[in-house]
């Protein structure tokens, strides 16, 4: 009995915890589904409304809503392609194959994780001025096509799944080196590339301070900023706001909860293996 | 250093191999290249011209001047530096202790319970994956002056309404709800797996010995977990010292009343992208890798040395 208790104690904080961590997600419908009228005044209104429609042609008639979607789709899908191809590229060639400098090499990646983007972020913006780059999208998918997180993560992948006789075996059946990533490496890592998929999706839909850089044209936007532009310019029609919010955060929230499990593993892992 | 493990690898012995030419792997480095490229051009260049770029002073149009240390005197000669810099270590502390507080009493619950766990661990770890600037706006209306969910709830308490992000520390408390509500999930779910890895063993025989359920937190599972404290100090450290999205969406550019918003990366990012200082604006990005590391020695220092060698 007193074990029970102590069950129910114990799901109530988690729930309440829970609660917490959904509200903003709840508060963020009921605002859009409302006039901000209605949410603004005391007290506040706490059921959903029929005002979404309106609020949804607002956002519509502010920003180039769905060209900033097209953008941001453009950038985080090319961005992860990229980052899985090159990542796990050169991180099964890390994990497996022995070659003069591969030590060096290797801490030069790691040592390259600790630099702040800030370090850069003057420079690189003159190289994109140089490549004509500046205002485009290739300026944010280019740079970010390959990093050494994903490779250093995906390398301790291949070390723990891919025994070296697989390879051998592969090598010794006249698949070449490409070969036998292509048919033993990347099929073996499925779980390993949906935690990096997803991460690197996330990522690069939600990035924000080098797209507001380097993105100088207001008309050709990702979502991130256009957002903060709406934000900028339309302060207190929280309403409206908060329906743009939410038409940018559902296909991320999609796409998270088809991975769910998998990211979460892959992101907890690192923490406790390492 | 993981890579220098002696374990077998695939291809002739080495032996057979050192005779060979370097380019004979042509097609390992050839594998690597697309990250050394990439981070040659985007990464090494644009740091080395960074260290340049501090000693000069630039507009972006006119010639480059040399001016010797004068970046590094007038940044530590304006006040908003300092005010900069003491905003993102208070903002960092009034996230980051009750963030990780809350992540290991969540983690400790949620290793205890035995239903749902999945549910929980997808729900907390969903702040995580939003979009910061979206979540920026949710909370400066919660935190608005004028009939704001807060206020709201104040004004049903009986307790005088705020100007939250009119004030300087309104505008600090709402930027740390939302770093904390955003980052609580991810951690505590870092922390459970730590937990899930202590083994079993070991709370038995505490309780054999007769070690009540505090005891055996201070004496067994704090000090098996500090590896991975370690890394979650770290990696909020990282985060806490480069805080942008957040105050430039609630409170704008200038970082609100007081500047009190005003971090050390808005700082940066005002000097070179909106007054075109690109030489001051480098010497700003240099002070914030210094911290950074100084941050993360300080870090290694704590959780390292007071332990055993493990």
């Amino acid at each position: 009995m007193r074990y029970r208790w102590r069950g129910i104690a114990l799901h109530a904080v988690l729930v309440f915890a829970l609660l917490l961590f959904m509200f903003p997600f709840a508060w963020t419908i009921i605002m859009a589904t409302n006039s901000t009228a209605d949410i603004y005044r005391f007290p506040p209104k706490f059921t959903f409304g029929s005002q979404f429609d309106d609020n949804v042609r607002h956002v519509l008639a502010n920003i180039a809503f769905f060209q900033s979607m097209g953008n941001t789709v453009i950038v985080a899908v090319s961005t992860t392609l990229l980052v899985l191809f090159f990542d796990s590229l050169a991180a099964f060639t890390f994990a497996k194959f022995r070659f003069p400098g591969r030590n060096a090499l290797f801490v030069l990646l790691l040592a390259t994780m600790l630099l702040p983007a800030q370090l850069a972020a003057v420079p690189q913006f003159q190289t994109m001025a140089i490549l004509g780059w500046v205002g485009s999208l290739k300026a944010l998918i280019v740079p970010g096509a390959a990093n050494a997180f994903g490779i250093f993560w995906m390398r301790q992948y291949f070390q723990n799944s891919i025994h070296d006789e697989l390879v051998e075996a592969a090598t010794l059946d006249g698949c070449g080196f490409m070969g036998t990533y292509w048919h033993v490496a990347l099929p073996s890592a499925r779980p390993a590339l949906a935690f990096l998929g997803v991460f690197t999706f996330v990522g690069s839909w939600n990035d924000y301070m080098w797209p507001l850089i380097v993105l100088t044209n207001p008309d050709h936007l990702t979502l991130q900023v256009a957002l903060s532009q709406l934000n900028r310019s339309h302060g207190v029609d929280y309403s409206m706001l908060m329906t743009g919010a939410l038409m940018a955060m559902v296909p991320l929230v999609v796409v998270f909860a088809i991975f769910a499990r998998q990211f979460i593993k892959g992101a907890t892992e690192g923490a406790v293996r390492g | 250093m993981p890579a220098t493990s002696a374990e077998p690898l695939t291809g002739s012995s080495a032996g057979q191999r050192r005779g060979r030419r370097v380019w004979s792997y042509w097609r390992f480095y050839l594998a690597l290249s697309p990250f050394y490229i990439l981070f040659a051009v985007f990464g090494l260049y644009p740091m080395l011209s960074t260290i340049v770029l501090a000693f000069q002073r630039w507009d972006g149009l006119s010639p480059r001047r040399f001016t010797g240390l004068d970046n590094f005197r007038f940044l530590v000669e304006d006040p908003t530096f300092w005010l900069a810099l003491k905003n993102t270590l208070v903002l960092f502390f009034m996230s980051t202790i009750p963030t990780l507080s809350i992540a290991l009493v969540l983690a400790v619950m949620l290793q205890s319970a035995v239903r749902f766990t999945n549910v929980y661990r997808i729900a907390y770890f969903i702040p995580n994956v939003t979009s910061l600037v979206a979540m920026a706006i949710f909370f400066s209306s919660v935190f608005s002056t004028n009939f704001g969910l807060v206020n709201a709830a104040l004004r049903s308490l009986g307790i005088p309404e705020q100007d939250w992000l009119g004030e300087p520390w309104g505008i600090k408390i709402a930027i740390s709800t939302m770093i904390v509500w955003g980052w609580v999930g991810y951690n505590t779910l870092i922390y459970l797996a730590g937990l899930q890895a202590i083994p079993k063993e070991q709370y038995e025989a505490a309780k054999v010995d007769g070690a009540g359920p505090v005891r055996t937190f201070f004496s067994i599972t704090l000090p098996q977990l500090r590896p991975i404290v370690l890394f979650t100090v770290v990696i909020s450290t990282i985060g806490g010292l480069q805080t942008f999205t957040e105050p430039q969406v609630m409170v704008g550019n200038s970082g609100g009343t007081g500047q009190s918003g005003m971090t050390i990366v808005l700082y940066f990012y005002r000097a070179a992208f909106l007054d075109n200082d690109y030489g001051f604006a480098a010497a700003i990005a240099l002070s914030i890798f210094a911290l950074v590391l100084l941050f993360t020695a300080i870090n290694w220092r704590i959780f390292r040395v007071r332990g055993d060698a493990s």
